[in-house]
């Protein structure tokens, strides 16, 4: 079967590409990039005019929930705010429960996307067992199950010696260390960034400092044993200067950085918010410029969203006994493209770069991921630049509603996505 | 004004009119018969999360004195934990009918949480290491008996600054009122970015007390040792115990206040504590003080018309 999208303006950053093009899939594949109109009259055609045609999103950092949380998340609603979000592909963190630390889990999870999913779902798996930090798990059998990367995310490893072993090991299996970076013997139970927010509020502080010294110590292990390190969602000034020294000396390492470390600063606390509380914590405004910097001189690899979702009722309770976490997956463009492509902080290439071509590089994701290049799966996202709309934590696909921006005004929403060249419809 | 949940979001004229309206409702404190009929038929319950002997029976006074009901309800911390969430609490209060929740709970915003989830008002009696807005306004209450105008005022503030909610009431409420604040305490208890509240850091006891008009001593939690934020009480005592040697530096006729209940020997003196050697304490006068600042308190949140005498008044 052979379909045109046609009367759209195709970008592709991997080809360097701006231009009003068709695109031509036969059989779920890219076969050609046309001029407008010249494509077969034979063709089922989508209607495209007025929209961007980029490469599907892909969002290296999010938590699905399932297997064990359903009732917050599951891979079909998850997938769902996906794909409401421009996202073809999504890697899914492994803090469920079971944890996905057997090989048995991550074929769980393909399957179940399989059956379900409205984009593509890689597992990443834990580093150690029930990430408790201690034992590692069998990082060879979880990648032949189809994991894509290592991770304790929730749970970063502390013990320096484990972090060294697992790199070991990761650098012999060539998989990419993803790290949460906290240094928890400063943090303790603290519930934001330490700063005049928290003494105000009368809350314990997690100072960014932690995540300094954590960064700094697993950019030296990677020095040292050559592991792929990839920084997850960075969230202040000093981790975005230690990540550019490390990549100055060479080191193999990228980070990434999620909106809300931009868009919002620790004062969204204020009237203690539950939905302002994620770890790493909102920052100050020195942090947000340092990140958005980041962004645009590439010390920072790729965007992602670490879509946390959390049942009303979990948020709904004393600030410092609630989860850590927020949605992501449904405002991440539209937030990306209101805060740094409209004011001229970044191109829309650059954007497009840092939410579809670099982070498939960064986790060498299979059949052309990030890339509209002829022989690519037809993965597409139609982005409407037009719309101007109000984010409403009613109003999501997601199962929860834990949005610190609802209410806030946006540009750019995707119009829908197309996973192998068939439109993803969601209902 | 629909809570009472920190002076922070008061202005000096809401708490100026609170303290003058406590003043009023004093003299009915020290009558043979303290009872007046202002609240009957209206119900007070008060809930607390954590152990409190004074802020509690202060409240249960305050309402009596009114004539309102009194309903204590004590909430053993363990069974929090397993049982039903704060918000659901809040919820039973209200369906029960009450006019008026008093909370004391151990997590910061807790009272603020409650308040946004029901429609009668909230008394912050205390939350975590956030405010305890009725302790500062009988600190101020206290203060201006003794001393007339704030405006001007120089109040140390000694002692455990970062876990302390008194303190963090303190500091709004004489800043709001135009006080001098210092705040006198060890690095390591001293919260990240003090210096930006509207105060002077110090922590050189010394030197944070040449010349106040006051100084309110916070009491010392002796987990602080085992958190490693303080190698000794002995060493604390020595470098920031409040004693007749140290109140040389302040002013002659310094007032010292204390919310109790106090470590004698260690955040202060027993001579200073009980009044000796010339010193005033206020420690005393406080506790009375406390039972009118939440008689005004509940009176302003609980009387017949709600819509509260300080917005008519402004």
């Amino acid at each position: 079967m052979k379909t045109l999208i046609t009367g759209g303006k195709v970008l592709d950053p991997s080809q360097n590409l701006y231009v009003h093009m068709d695109i031509l899939i036969e059989d779920a594949r890219i076969t050609a990039l046309l001029p407008t109109g010249a494509g077969p009259s034979d063709a089922h055609a989508i209607d495209a005019r007025g929209l961007t045609l980029t490469p599907g999103l892909i969002d290296i950092h999010v938590h699905l929930r399932e297997p064990g949380f359903e009732y917050k998340e599951d891979i079909e609603s998850g997938s769902r705010a996906a794909a409401a979000g421009g996202f073809t592909r999504v890697c899914c963190m492994p803090n469920t429960a079971p944890a996905i630390d057997s090989a048995s889990v991550v074929r769980h999870i393909i399957e179940r996307a399989n059956e379900t999913a409205l984009c593509r779902v890689h597992p990443i798996g834990a580093a150690t067992k029930d990430m408790a930090g201690n034992m590692l798990t069998e990082i060879a059998e979880l990648k032949a199950a189809g994991a894509v990367a290592i991770s304790d995310d929730a749970f970063p490893m502390q013990n320096a010696e484990t972090v060294r072993r697992c790199m070991e090991y990761c650098a012999m299996l060539n998989l990419p260390l993803l790290t949460h970076n906290e240094d928890k013997t400063l943090t303790h139970k603290g519930c934001m960034n330490e700063g005049l927010t928290s003494t105000m509020l009368g809350l314990a502080g997690m100072p960014a400092v932690a995540e300094d010294i954590a960064v700094a110590r697993n950019i030296l292990l990677s020095q040292k044993t050559g592991c792929r390190l990839h920084l997850l969602h960075i969230s202040t000034a000093g981790t975005v200067e230690l990540l550019k020294q490390a990549k100055e000396k060479g080191i193999q390492v990228t980070g990434e950085a999620c909106p809300h470390h931009w868009v919002l600063t620790d004062e969204a606390c204020n009237g203690y918010n539950t939905n302002a509380k994620m770890n790493p914590p909102l920052r100050t405004e020195t942090d947000c410029a340092a990140i958005r910097q980041g962004l645009i001189d590439g010390t920072l690899d790729c965007i992602t969203t670490d879509h946390a979702p959390h049942a009303d009722y979990e948020k709904e309770v004393e600030f410092d006994a609630a989860p850590f976490g927020i949605l992501g997956l449904e405002t991440s463009f539209p937030l990306v493209y209101t805060t740094l492509v409209k004011p001229g902080s970044i191109t829309l290439m650059q954007a497009v770069n840092l939410m579809s071509t670099a982070p498939a590089a960064i986790l060498n994701l299979p059949d052309g991921a990030g890339t509209l290049k002829p022989g690519a799966l037809a993965d597409i996202a139609a982005l409407d630049l037009e719309t101007e709309w109000v984010i409403d934590q009613n109003k999501v696909q997601s199962k929860s509603h834990n949005t610190p921006f609802h209410g806030r005004q946006v540009f750019g929403k995707a119009a829908f996505t197309m996973l192998g060249g068939i439109r993803q419809e969601i209902r | 004004m629909k809570h009472l949940l920190a002076l922070q979001y008061l202005s000096a004229s809401e708490i100026t009119h609170l303290l003058d309206m406590a003043d009023s409702f004093r003299e009915i404190t020290t009558r043979q018969v303290k009872k007046v009929p202002t609240l009957r038929g209206r119900a007070m319950v008060t809930v607390f999360y954590e152990n409190s002997t004074r802020t509690r029976t202060s409240f249960e006074m305050a309402a009596k004195i009114l004539s309102a009901e009194a309903i204590n309800i004590a909430v053993a911390q363990s069974s929090v934990a397993k049982g039903e969430s704060l918000k659901d609490t809040m919820l039973t209060l209200q369906a029960l009918k009450a006019d008026c929740i008093v909370i004391r709970h151990h997590a910061s915003g807790a009272a603020e949480f409650a308040a946004q989830h029901v429609k009668i008002p909230v008394i912050n009696a205390g939350d975590g290491r956030h405010e305890h807005p009725t302790q500062g306004l009988l600190d101020l209450l206290t203060l201006r008996q003794h001393k007339g105008d704030l405006n001007g005022l120089k109040v140390a503030i000694v002692g455990d600054i970062t876990h302390s909610r008194v303190a963090r009431s303190n500091i709004w409420g004489l800043a709001k009122l135009g006080a001098q604040v210092r705040l006198v305490a060890p690095a390591t208890l001293c919260p990240e970015n003090a210096e930006q509240l509207p105060v002077q850091v110090y922590h050189h006891l010394e030197e944070g007390l040449q010349g106040v008009d006051a100084v309110n001593v916070l009491r010392l939690q002796t987990e602080r040792m085992q958190a490693g934020l303080l190698p000794s009480l002995r060493e604390y005592s020595r470098m920031f115990g409040i004693t007749h040697k140290s109140l040389q530096a302040a002013k002659e006729n310094v007032l010292v206040m204390h919310p109790g209940p106090i470590n004698r020997g260690v955040e202060i003196s027993a001579e200073v504590a009980d009044g000796r050697h010339m010193v005033h304490s206020a420690i005393e006068e406080q506790i009375t003080n406390g039972v009118a600042v939440r008689m005004a308190a509940l009176y302003l949140l609980m009387s017949a018309s709600p819509a509260s005498m300080l917005e008519t008044q402004e």
